[in-house]
């Protein structure tokens, strides 16, 4: 089990910058993120665009901020649980929460502060009626395991770089795989398209387009799609089906941890320290909402300045805590380390 | 003179509003619907308008009569993915609001 005091959901600007308005407080942090490294979107989908309005910053590169934020935070020494979303909280007696991940890891806090962003990415599902009865009995959304799909029917649904890696992949397979796309042409990879149309002549890839899946059919579980081609409809028999449209992105599990939600974010009380209605959780960033909320990186440090003075207060009640400034009072970091301004030399001249 | 031009976008509820959209502040389309509110806020413009998501989906209507500008890279690549895609579709977050989009008509593809 990892302890700490403030789990950070999203390792995102905001969820970085709590670290170290925490650390003045000597408070520790823990971040957990479903993706691979720290910077949440500036990392994941925008690492090369410049930002503007950074205070003292005319431009600066997303990845270059994440950079400095995480060296800004380095001697408060924060832990990480990267590539694991978190999926369950729950709160003990004695006011700690254990957050659980995907992976089973599991994180104990006394104060959990939600900065996920945008959420979490999760597949695009197209809009065909009982999707959500043939989840898991037929329609898959990931290629988990491969073996499972060993000498089934297959039709995947796509035009992008998954749906050509997965056809490709599970032709060698597979007993049979149905390629659907709405358009002629597909985007992806050259090599992928070309294997795919060399597939396609070998007649290991069963290529429908320009076409659409518009129904799915089957009773206990799937049993057939209908595949609309020119105003025509044709039943393909399968065991799976599998639409690969990209993902977009949801709250995902935190929809169901209990928070007022509100316009797809978290409500929050910013009239005092972006609490949710679940005392001791804090929300922070683009994945908050409240009058007058602006998404905005600069908004998140403010959100994330307020929600650490909110924790220190909660935890140590009655403890008057006294704002002091780095400039004046420098910074000491949980590694040993100690930033101060430099002293001015006092010397008597002679 | 003034820096608007009357843009017409029909929500998706299929009601016609005829707006004003400012051609000095730099706002394209999905900022437009999100400013007069003609979507419920957390249905449109998600990704703040990266061409990341495709929640500001919509359909030009009068291509031929307005010069509405290319479509990007990014915008097609997302657009290649997104649902309820039409040969008019177009991401609202990457249409910028310029004088030559004056008389524009526009509706919101269905929300995700």
């Amino acid at each position: 089990m990892i302890e700490t005091d403030i789990i950070i959901i999203g390792a995102g600007p905001t969820g970085l910058f709590a670290v170290f308005e925490a650390g003045l407080l000597k408070l520790k942090c823990h971040l957990i993120d479903g993706l691979p490294q720290p910077g949440g979107q500036l990392t994941e989908l925008y690492p090369k665009k410049p930002i503007f309005d950074i205070p003292g910053y005319p431009s600066v590169g997303a990845a270059e901020l994440v950079d400095n934020l995480m060296e800004q935070i380095k001697q408060f020494q924060p832990g990480f649980t990267l590539n694991e979303v978190a999926e369950t909280i729950e709160k003990q007696e004695d006011g700690t929460f254990i957050v659980t991940t995907n992976k089973g890891t599991k994180h104990c806090g006394k104060a959990v502060a939600i900065a996920g962003g945008l959420g979490s990415f999760e597949p695009r599902k197209p809009d065909l009626e009982n999707l959500a009865f043939y989840e898991d009995k037929g329609v898959e959304y990931f290629v988990k395991k491969p073996e499972m799909f060993a000498g089934k029917k297959i039709v995947i649904a796509g035009g992008g770089d998954s749906a050509l890696d997965w056809s490709i992949y599970l032709a060698d397979i597979a007993a049979e795989v149905f390629l659907v796309h709405r358009r002629n042409e597909f985007r992806g990879a050259l090599d992928s398209v070309e294997k795919v149309q060399a597939l396609k002549n070998q007649g290991k890839i069963n290529l429908v387009t320009p076409a659409e899946i518009v129904e799915l059919k089957g009773t206990a579980k799937l049993e057939a799609v209908v595949v609309e081609r020119e105003g025509q409809r044709e039943e393909v028999a399968c065991d799976y089906f599998i639409p690969l449209f990209g993902l977009t992105p949801k709250l995902g599990p935190i929809a169901d941890w209990g928070l007022e939600i509100e316009k797809n974010a978290i409500k929050v009380n910013n009239a005092l320290d972006y609490q949710t209605n679940i005392p001791g959780i804090y929300a922070i960033g683009d994945i908050n909402t409240y009058p007058g909320k602006l998404k905005l990186i600069l908004c998140g440090f403010h959100e994330a300045t307020l929600m650490c003075q909110s924790v220190y207060n909660m935890l140590n009640p009655g403890k008057k805590y006294v704002l002091k400034y780095t400039t004046v009072s420098g910074i000491n970091g949980f590694d040993g380390t100690r930033k101060e301004a430099e002293k001015a030399v006092v010397k008597s001249i002679e | 003179m003034s820096a608007d031009i009357k843009i017409t976008i029909i929500d998706r509820e299929g009601v016609e509003h005829v707006v004003d959209a400012p051609t000095d502040m730099s706002m394209n389309i999905m900022e437009v619907v999100r400013a007069y509110e003609l979507a419920p806020e957390g249905t449109i413009g998600i990704c703040g308008g990266m061409a990341m998501c495709a929640s500001c989906q919509c359909y030009v209507h009068n291509a031929d009569e307005v010069a509405v500008p290319e479509m990007n890279p990014d915008e097609e690549a997302m657009l290649w993915e997104a649902l309820n895609v039409k040969d008019n579709s177009r991401l609202g977050c990457q249409i910028g609001i310029t004088p030559e989009l004056e008389g524009l008509i526009v509706e919101l593809a269905p929300a995700e």
